[in-house]
């Protein structure tokens, strides 16, 4: 069986395509005419240096920032200048990569977030919750425990997430941007900080998603052995430029990619 | 009403009419626990079994389960047997090679798995056993892509049941009228500690009537609850989740993962609870470290009323007379303490609780008693059905093991081994005819292979395995693992190993307890930066010579054991460890590998000299090999004269 020709299988038309971004911070420039495109059910990833514009690049995508030049194209339309949660709305939700959490709330309630987008209820159904609210909650409560289930995190439901590991907060955040049903799912070095053991899973769990869910994922990660296994292609930034563009192997081989990026060996 | 049914199918049909709506089996899923009635779950096993048959299941068959605790599991097991198959369930955490061992000794056709790592653990081992045709899986999760070719989902072979069950209406009842008493029930494989691991052919009598008895001995009902978590593979679950279960009627409850077991055991409250003595010392622990982190008050009172619990808490359980002031400060340390206590443990509702399989400190199982939960030990094996001793209501103590259960026969040989005779005495060892014939006599008496003998009491005590029971030079008796779990009790004591046979007296190894020791550390200001340098610290060295004591002065009271007081001892610069050979993978003791290992240390032990150099091979958890070096100290310890007068001795 080859896993190649079942991946192509599965990866559609373009879903997501950034034309020309130029996105400037005073006289900072942390992006320069950068095009790319996501296609649908691929994991694309978009690696790079420190200070490459990665993150700059994701907040683009999530609408948090906007750039000064160039267009955000999703599902064929043109993206207006847009609020974050207009995004999260039309099926973008990610992760950070500084945990962004409610430390303070436990696990459930942390997923439960997630679905906020969702809700339909008013405020004033919310206020006295019994009827729609009530219904409402229930339904969303059944899709965050499929969540749970699925990433196998029913033994820390009712922790706060503060008390919890580096890793499992990693893995609660993952379920908070799966609880919004998102078709793109943008994910800021979901491995940083973990042992091997739990990239492993991490790793598991971002296949399954795509997978089961058929979700399309943007990823940035700094593991390249991660990188180079679990994306289909993947875009090289440099100092807010665009080095390269391609499979692992197009991008392993790239000369300039291996120079800027992947160093220049030293035996 | 007594249920006469001599198979579980039978049984599952009678309780089915008697219990009917009454839950039969719960699992918590997606958060909520989802029940299933009697009713419904003879429907769920009929349509698995109609299932099974649709797919080419005969009697005689033999269907591997494998995977955790869960009602389609359990349902698998009852199924086959519906169709006079043999359920074969084994442990769920084997590597491949060591269930391929059990799939292909059971010529096992059926597989049901739990999940796709059990899944992908059969496939990998299909081409080594060529028995294997079909697995059924219950969770879909990840194996959307898989070759269908073998591969069953759970649901739709119930669906072919469903359908197979209108075309051939009687042929499942035919089936289960077919069968009897007699018919083997299901082979259990034993965790194989010293070779292979042996199938243990068990008959339905076998299971069927030791369930019975032991119900009758501790008056269960059909009203019970109970938590199913240890290994479906393990004989204990097998009775206590799957035979007392359809038994009694009660209801079985299945967490909803591993690392939730705490969490589930809180909100079902079981009043009918197994845990081996480790769990129960586990439980002590936490509740130690958590409340010596709690506030000065509940502190205060925490210990005030856990004295009270030690003086009268006992009596308590027993119902034995009490003052009436002892009555009212008890029933004030339930209300404030011992009550908000049970229901964080989860045993608010527990009304028996039982241990076995290992020795249990004193402590321990004082602490749980006084608070007023009923735990109790029984003595049993695999190829007795679980059930060889049980303690009576009101006949508890720590260091024996109970009565004989109802309809066995106990006596003890020449060579102090325990043999029993009973009802559950195994059928025989799945094709090994040899190993049946050294353990099971021609008048069906079993050798335990554990020396012993009746206490003061009228109870049962274990001693030690037989094999590892030796004797000193003078000609008194050795026995390592009676010593060994005397210091083990203490919480700053990992492991112990200890020498005598053939000697003049008692040494002994001791590891540390990294946690507790690390812990009185952390209190007392001792730095220290490793493992080996805590263990070979003065204060650490006068602990354990505390601790050795102790144990010596208690010993020294026993007749029959005074001369195993402990001479001089070591703490071990490194942990014994199952990597390096010196433990099994269940941490047993293997004594011939350490005593070969560290023969210099032995020998430095049985000597003159203060301390000794020692050079350790050691595996890291990656495999790879290196040597930490050590000079230890070897410490002498007081001994006491026997108490009892030698010319009585």
């Amino acid at each position: 069986m080859s896993a190649s020709a079942d991946r192509a299988a599965k990866i559609g038309d373009t879903m997501l395509e950034v034309k020309d971004i130029t996105l400037s911070f005073g006289g900072v420039k942390a992006l320069t005419d950068i095009s790319f495109d996501i296609k649908e059910g691929e994991i694309r990833a978009i690696i790079g240096p420190n200070g490459a514009g990665k993150s700059s690049m994701l907040n683009v995508i999530s609408g948090f920032y906007h750039p000064q030049q160039g267009e955000v194209w999703f599902n064929g339309k043109k993206r207006g200048p847009m609020k974050p949660y207009q995004v999260a709305r039309q099926g973008i939700a990610r992760t950070f990569q500084n945990i962004a959490l409610f430390k303070g709330m436990s696990t459930l309630d942390n997923l439960m977030t997630g679905r906020m987008t969702q809700m339909k209820t008013n405020l004033f159904w919310q206020a006295i919750w019994k009827g729609p609210a009530e219904k409402e909650e229930l339904e969303h409560r059944e899709r965050v425990e499929h969540i749970i289930d699925f990433l196998g995190i029913q033994a820390i439901r009712k922790t706060p997430v503060g008390r919890l590991p580096y890793g499992m907060q990693k893995r609660v955040e993952l379920g908070r941007a799966l609880a919004a049903e998102a078709k793109l799912l943008l994910l800021d070095e979901p491995m940083a900080g973990m042992n091997l053991e739990e990239k492993e899973d991490m790793c598991r769990f971002v296949l399954d998603v795509n997978d089961e869910f058929g979700t399309t994922i943007a990823l940035i990660e700094h593991d390249m052995g991660v990188v180079m296994d679990l994306s289909d292609r993947v875009v090289v930034l440099d100092y807010g430029q665009k080095l390269a563009d391609g499979t692992p192997d197009e991008v392993r081989s790239n000369q300039a990619v291996i120079d800027a990026y992947l160093g220049v060996s030293h035996d | 009403m007594e249920n006469k049914a001599n198979t579980f199918p039978k049984l599952l049909i009678a309780n089915a009419q008697r219990f009917a709506n009454r839950p039969a089996i719960r699992e918590k899923e997606f958060g909520v626990w989802q029940t299933w009635s009697w009713v419904q779950m003879r429907d769920e096993i009929f349509a698995l079994a109609n299932g099974l048959a649709a797919m080419g299941f005969k009697r005689g068959d033999k269907l591997a389960i494998i995977g955790a605790n869960r009602p389609r599991l359990y349902w698998g097991m009852c199924a086959a047997q519906c169709l006079g198959g043999i359920p074969v369930p084994v442990y769920q955490d084997s590597v491949a090679s060591e269930m391929q061992y059990v799939l292909d000794h059971a010529e096992v056709r059926f597989v049901l798995a739990e999940d796709q790592e059990q899944v992908d653990k059969s496939l990998e081992i299909r081409e080594n056993c060529p028995s294997m045709q079909q697995i059924i899986y219950d969770d879909t999760r990840g194996l959307r892509d898989y070759d269908a070719g073998i591969l069953h989902d759970f649901a739709a072979v119930q669906e072919k049941g469903r359908a197979f069950a209108k075309d051939k209406p009687d042929y499942l009842q035919q089936e289960i009228d077919k069968g009897t008493g007699s018919d083997v029930g299901i082979y259990l494989y034993t965790s194989g500690t010293t070779g292979k691991p042996k199938g243990v052919v068990m008959t339905n009598d076998n299971i069927i009537i030791t369930s019975r008895n032991s119900i009758a001995f501790d008056k269960l009902t059909e009203h019970e609850e109970i938590l199913s978590y240890l290994p479906m593979a393990w004989v204990g679950d097998h009775i206590f989740s799957y035979g007392q279960a359809y038994v009694a009627g009660f209801c079985v409850n299945c967490p909803e993962s591993e690392a939730t077991v705490h969490t589930d055991l809180r909100e079902i409250g079981p009043t009918y609870y197994f845990a081996p003595p480790r769990l129960f010392e586990n439980i002590l622990t936490t509740v130690t470290i958590r409340m010596q982190d709690a506030g000065k008050l509940k502190q205060k009172m925490f210990n005030y009323f856990m004295d009270v619990a030690r003086k009268t808490g006992i009596d308590m359980l027993e119902g034995r007379a009490l003052s009436f002031k002892d009555k009212m400060l008890y029933k004030l340390g339930n209300f404030l303490v011992y009550a908000p206590l049970k229901n964080t443990m989860g045993f608010s509702r527990v009304r028996l609780a039982y241990t076995a399989g290992e020795a249990i400190g004193p402590e321990i199982f004082d602490f749980f008693r006084s608070l007023g939960i009923n735990v109790k030990q029984l003595y049993g094996q695999t190829e007795s059905s679980v059930f060889i001793t049980m303690q009576p209501d009101g006949e508890i103590y720590a260091d024996t093991v109970g009565v004989p259960a109802p309809e066995v026969e106990i006596k003890i040989n020449d060579d102090r081994e325990v043999m029993y005779r009973s009802p559950g005495v195994f059928h025989s060892y799945y094709k090994n005819e040899e190993a049946t014939r050294e353990t099971k006599n021609a008048e069906g008496w079993v050798y335990t292979g554990d020396a012993g003998f009746f206490a003061d009491n009228g109870q049962l005590k274990i001693i030690d395995r037989a094999k590892d029971v030796g004797k000193f030079n003078d000609g008194s008796m050795f026995a390592p693992k009676y010593i060994e779990n005397k210091l083990k009790f203490f919480p700053h004591i990992r492991e112990v190993v200890t020498f005598g046979d053939a000697k003049d007296h008692c040494t002994a190894f001791i590891n540390i307890d990294l946690e507790a020791v690390g812990n009185w550390a952390e209190r007392n200001n001792v730095p220290y930066a490793s493992y080996q340098e805590l263990a070979g610290h003065v204060e650490v060295y006068k602990m354990m010579l505390e601790s050795v004591e102790q144990v010596n002065s208690d010993l020294a009271a026993d007749p029959m054991l005074s001369n195993s007081q402990i001479h001089r001892f070591l703490i071990l610069h490194k942990e014994l460890d199952p990597d390096d050979g010196e433990l099994t993978r269940t941490r047993k003791v293997r004594r011939r590998i350490i005593a070969e290992k560290y023969d210099v240390l032995i020998a430095a032990l049985y000597s003159d000299v203060k301390d000794c150099y020692v050079k350790t091979e050691v595996t890291f958890e990656d495999g790879r090999k290196g040597a930490i070096e050590a000079t230890l100290n070897i410490q002498d310890a007081k001994t006491f004269t026997p108490v009892v007068q030698q010319e009585a001795a």
